[in-house]
């Protein structure tokens, strides 16, 4: 007997099989913010964005409203609907590159201003898309195609510590967590937090996911598993790090 | 909320910057979102003292790249929504306005013109012409309105957001400092009282209905995997460019008849132009002029009507040549010689342009 594979309400059967390297994350975490998505029923008035390099390859993931954007400025695009149209759901979905590097102007300023929106970034420590090359987000000592003996912190600097950042820089209505793939069920309590955060009404929501590339990394799936697991919460610790009127958790 | 911001009909005397904000708040504008940045600072200034009063809404980016983007939001979300900018700004705000020209959004742009290259001064020029019509990459459509007095900048202002949702290509309103600064009498208006119907808006994302359901969703993108699908994209919005062309072009012409020089200007330099043509008449001469309103599409079947009559075509304007580069560019294959009178960066009396024609007849 076979078992049908469990997939969130929202996803667009149509568009599956995915179209995400084999051993990526960001199928997990669009499983988690599909169910968190389900689970709050907002498939309705959610509208997605998503930004340049592989996050791009959600544009029609969802059977959901969504706009692909420029690197960087998924941000401000969703920035731009929300305040147009306070009724809606904005999600804003990226990686590293797109929110630490290219677009931490937007990121920074959306924080600083409360947008009420919900960023999910992705981190997996490099640029997938263009080939691997170094991200804010890669790790002392990791080898990436402009990083090819490994990254040297006395000349590039030290992994961007990013919903630290945003913690610092927001008021206390805002939700800022870091889940991982490792933990779909945590990460989905997160995600699902974050979106509750915007739906209240409160504030900026911001969510950063652990994640993989296999592709770049070079690894097995071994490898990968033991680099997501042990390597990345040594400098990315997972967990609330602020949860508006009430308990953090991790 | 407050009534009309203009009932019916109503003279008065303002600064270009000023006539813009009115002139949005007439035309229904939901939303702006802005960056500051010399000489169009005072659009935001305007708009942001009348915007409460009638519902509108306002969001201070942190820079025009976001303004840019954020504009885009706006109009996915189904609002009348625009952005302004000048210089350094308008160069920032191409990469959303590429984004806009291959999504078909129509978002709404006013750029004043200062000088450049780079920071360059903040006063006057009209350099901004090639970047406003092509600053994008790839090569995307978009519609430039090159206006010359403050009735212009009310009424092309009014009319950009029209012609923006009616074709869905991206619009500009191409003004300049002196026009930002300077104060001029005009008739603000209700375009209803004049029989302007504004074009309704309509959502790209979050419309009725579950999506999956009730509809497709609106899965919009702007990246594509293969060569032959951006071609299909590509040569579709071009197809409907020319189409669409024809009906969009504007230009104006002023003894144009028999003209042996006919002189190309537009913007506010149009005026000195004006002003050279009365004295060059009174001294007998067969001079023209020929303006473009629309920059892009630029009138060309009309211009090489004239330009063909003509013994000499004289190119007048405050930059080096760009202007020069879409007319050579439309009167392409015939002989009539090219001629021009170009300082970048500084503005053009009408003494200057008779001195200038007088050394051609």
């Amino acid at each position: 007997m076979s078992v049908a594979p469990q997939m969130p309400k929202c996803w667009r059967l149509e568009t599956k099989v995915h179209k995400f390297c084999p051993g990526c994350g960001h199928g997990l975490v669009l499983k988690a913010l599909g169910e968190a998505i389900d689970e709050l029923d907002i498939q309705g008035k959610t509208v997605f964005g998503c930004d340049i390099g592989c996050s791009l390859l959600a544009w029609d993931f969802f059977n959901i409203d969504s706009v692909q954007t420029h690197h960087g400025r998924t941000t401000p695009v969703i920035t731009g609907v929300k305040r147009a149209n306070p009724e809606l759901i904005g999600i804003a979905y990226m990686g590293d590159g797109g929110g630490y590097a290219i677009g931490s102007q937007h990121l920074v300023n959306a924080a600083s201003r409360n947008e009420k929106i919900t960023v999910v970034l992705v981190n997996n420590t490099n640029y997938g898309m263009t080939g691997g090359q170094m991200a804010p987000t890669t790790l002392p000592g990791q080898k990436t195609e402009t990083s090819p003996y490994g990254r040297d912190v006395d000349s590039t600097g030290n992994p961007t510590q990013g919903p630290e950042m945003v913690a610092a820089i927001t008021p206390e209505s805002a939700y800022v967590a870091r889940g991982t793939v490792s933990n779909v069920r945590q990460l989905k309590k997160f995600l699902k937090r974050a979106l509750e955060n915007q739906i209240s009404g409160n504030g900026f929501s911001f969510v950063e996911a652990l994640s993989g590339c296999p592709t770049n990394w070079r690894t097995n799936a071994a490898e990968t598993w033991k680099f997501i697991e042990e390597a990345m919460p040594q400098y990315f610790k997972i967990g609330e790090l602020k949860v508006p009127g009430d308990k953090k958790e991790g | 909320m407050a009534g009309k911001p203009i009932e019916g009909e109503k003279r008065a005397f303002m600064t270009g910057n000023e006539v813009v904000a009115w002139a949005a708040v007439a035309a229904d504008v939901d939303i702006m979102y802005g960056y500051p940045i010399t000489p169009q600072n005072e659009i935001m200034h305007y708009w942001t003292r009348m915007a409460p009063k009638y519902g509108r809404e306002f969001l201070q980016t942190e820079d025009e790249i976001s303004a840019g983007f954020t504009t885009i939001g706006g109009v996915l979300a189904g609002r009348r929504s625009f952005t302004a900018t000048a210089g350094p700004g308008n160069t920032l705000m191409q990469e959303a306005m590429s984004m806009a020209e291959m999504m078909r959004i129509p978002i709404v742009q006013v750029v004043t013109q200062r000088g450049g290259p780079s920071t360059a001064t903040v006063i006057y020029s009209q350099q901004e012409v090639t970047m406003t019509c092509f600053g994008g990459n790839g090569e995307g459509a978009r519609i430039v309105y090159s206006t010359s007095t403050h009735q212009e900048l009310f009424d092309y202002t009014i009319k950009a957001f029209n012609i923006a949702w009616k074709y869905r290509f991206p619009t500009f309103v191409l003004g300049d400092g002196y026009q930002s600064k300077m104060r001029e009498s005009l008739t603000i208006y209700d375009p209803e009282s004049r029989g302007i119907k504004m074009v309704p808006t309509e959502p790209y994302m979050g419309n009725e209905g579950l999506p999956g359901t009730d509809r497709d969703p609106h899965h919009l993108r702007n990246t594509y995997n293969t060569e032959d699908e951006l071609y299909g994209v590509v040569t579709d919005i071009m197809k409907n460019w020319e189409k669409v062309a024809p009906e969009v072009a504007e230009y104006q012409e002023y003894d144009v008849e028999g003209a042996d020089v006919l002189i190309v200007a537009h913007g506010v330099v149009t005026r000195a132009v004006q002003g050279a043509l009365k004295q060059l008449k009174e001294e007998g001469k067969n001079v023209g002029h020929f303006r473009p309103i629309t920059l892009r599409p630029i009138a060309e079947d009309q211009l090489r009507k004239r330009a063909e009559k003509a013994k000499v075509v004289l190119v007048v304007e405050s930059s080096y040549g760009q202007l020069k580069k879409l007319i050579t560019d439309a009167i392409y294959g015939l002989s009539t010689p090219i001629k021009t009178f170009l300082k970048p960066g500084e503005g053009i009396t009408a003494e200057e342009v008779v001195e200038e024609v007088n050394k051609l007849l």
